[in-house]
């Protein structure tokens, strides 16, 4: 290890983390990395805590090497001393080279050269009526429960939304024991064809993917109008729905899974400098960057905070930016040449996903004015509409105004709806509504943990 | 205080066989497992793990990866934690509601 070497810091240990910390310490450098969970694996490759008896294969089903993979790449790691690891520790905030974090033993503040941020992603959320209500999650929340506690998160269960985690946490979900009431996908089996040519460029998941649809049969319901969740106090007693030939049904449940596809993280990122464009496939902001994931001076990004090509798009995103980290370091980098091949083409299937799943835009346009789009606040979108003929059709303005965004959640699951409500009032592009600037912390800290080091 | 209902909205598809852990939710003695989250550990025995602060409808947790906040909930010396992502310890004293006497 050279001494006076730059510090690489990393945040998030999960597929794109873990592959960008491996390249780095094979450089001969050892990384600090800062992640959220108890261990490393992100989310799609979360580990249950200690005790928990399920095999990898029942965990990770087809996935399962891979996981494996990452898991033992990264303790292995961590044993031999060559990356400083700092689990259960959130990164709140980024100024000035520095990292200021909540780690188990309090604050604490991470100098860092040179900064890669794997912070990966959320569901992506659209306002359904009654979504406020407990027992209804979101779709990842669903899947989190299954495979990281072993539970299912209500007796009688109704998946709803678009996407492959769609199909995917239903499948699971059955397998496990769990009782599924419907599936109800926005997304027309017509729109799905049509991004059936981009996603060839993965075959073998096409086919397992259908394949696993096939499987679900009648629960699955394809270009569906969710038109509200019904509750009492204690949650979801039924959805209401429109099926595709236009008739009203509805479906007794007690818990609802909602979300359409992912929301990359970015917050972080756009503390540290990074700049960002509207991208109209994917129906969100995404940060801008080179093809290696440079996204300014000594800043990198990977994985499905940059762009959401999944687990195995984000080991090789990763690797891009370890490799153009350790370039611009001066330091020598293995090839990179098939890496930024498989990103092309994982490029491709994800666009064909992002048009087969779509944003449900008509939907979110069309929200009740009763309808709560802010869940934090309980802010409907009768309120945001008023912000916005009052102070004009911007997401800042609006936030101010009207709270939208202004929530513990910082605009997370309500920001992209907002920007269409936005748009809609106002008679613009969703782009020209504006993206929320990020505020620090990033996520709520105890006033404590800054008066005890005073 | 409000009684609980004593009926969880968590289901266990597996991983039983875990040792017990003990805690307690608005002072009545609760039973989870070691490793449960304490909203995996409150749900288990509870429909909820608080009030909206900004509505009358009760919050659950939402995204259970640390994103949306939804999912706080007191501890009866007036601190919160954040119930997806801190395991859940034997003794932990957990409130419903704000303590007694804390200012709202």
């Amino acid at each position: 290890m050279s001494s006076g070497a730059e510090k690489v810091v990393i945040v998030g240990a999960g597929p794109a983390g873990i592959r960008a910390a491996e390249m780095l310490v094979s450089a001969g450098m050892r990384p600090v990395v800062i992640d959220e969970g108890m261990r490393a694996g992100g989310q799609i490759y979360r580990r249950p805590p200690d005790g928990f008896t399920r095999s990898p294969r029942e965990l990770y089903g087809s996935e399962v090497d891979k996981a494996v993979a990452l898991h033992g790449r990264f303790d292995q790691m961590v044993a031999k001393g060559q990356v400083d690891y700092h689990p259960q520790s959130s990164v709140l905030a980024c100024a000035d080279r520095s990292l200021h974090a909540l780690t188990p033993s309090g604050r604490r503040e991470f100098g860092y050269d040179r900064l890669i941020l794997a912070t990966g992603a959320t569901d992506r959320l659209a306002p359904v009526p009654g979504w406020q209500s407990p027992g209804v999650y979101s779709l990842g929340a669903t899947q989190i429960a299954l495979k990281a506690q072993g539970v299912a998160l209500g007796r009688k269960i109704v998946l709803a939304g678009s996407g492959p985690l769609l199909t995917l946490v239903t499948t699971q979900l059955l397998k496990a024991g769990a009782e599924i009431e419907a599936v109800l996908d926005t997304s027309s089996l017509r729109t799905q064809m049509t991004g059936l040519p981009g996603m060839l460029a993965r075959p073998g998941l096409v086919l397992r993917g259908m394949t696993m649809r096939a499987k679900l049969g009648r629960l699955y319901h394809a270009g569906v109008k969710i038109l509200g969740i019904d509750a009492d106090e204690c949650g979801p007693v039924s959805i209401r729905w429109q099926d595709a030939r236009g008739a009203m049904r509805k479906s007794v449940c007690d818990m609802v899974g909602i979300g359409w596809h992912l929301r990359a993280e970015t917050q972080l990122a756009g503390l540290a400098g990074c700049q960002f464009d509207y991208d109209v496939g994917w129906a969100q902001w995404l940060p801008r960057t080179d093809r290696m994931g440079r996204a300014a001076e000594r800043l990198y990004l990977a994985g499905d905070g940059l762009r959401i090509l999944g687990a195995d798009g984000a080991e090789v995103a990763g690797r891009l930016a370890a490799h153009a980290c350790l370039s611009d370091m001066g330091l020598t980098a293995p090839d990179s040449s098939a890496d930024l091949r498989r990103l092309r083409r994982y490029e491709r299937f994800a666009r064909g996903m992002a048009r087969a799943f779509p944003w449900p835009a008509e939907m979110v346009r069309n929200t009740p004015d009763e309808t709560v789009v802010c869940r934090c606040e309980g802010i409907t979108a009768g309120q945001l509409r008023d912000g916005v003929d009052y102070g004009g059709a911007e997401a800042n303005r609006v936030k101010s105004l009207a709270r939208v965004g202004m929530g513990r959640c910082q605009g997370r699951y309500c920001q992209l709806a907002g920007a269409e409500l936005i748009a809609a009032e106002a008679g613009t592009s969703v782009c020209d509504a504006g993206r929320l600037r990020e505020q620090a912390p990033v996520r709520p800290a105890p006033i404590g943990a800054w008066v005890r080091d005073a | 205080m409000k009684p609980h209902p004593r009926t969880g909205r968590i289901v266990r598809l597996s991983e039983t066989a875990r040792p017990r852990v003990h805690f307690h939710l608005d002072g009545s003695p609760c039973e989870a497992l070691a490793g449960d989250t304490v909203l995996t550990a409150v749900l288990s025995s509870s429909r909820h793990l608080r009030q909206s602060e900004f509505g009358l409808e009760t919050r659950a947790g939402f995204c259970l990866m640390g994103a949306c906040q939804d999912c706080w909930i007191w501890q009866a010396d007036g601190g919160r934690l954040r119930a997806c992502s801190t395991p859940v310890m034997d003794g932990m004293q957990l409130l419903t509601e704000a303590p007694a006497g804390w200012p709202s």
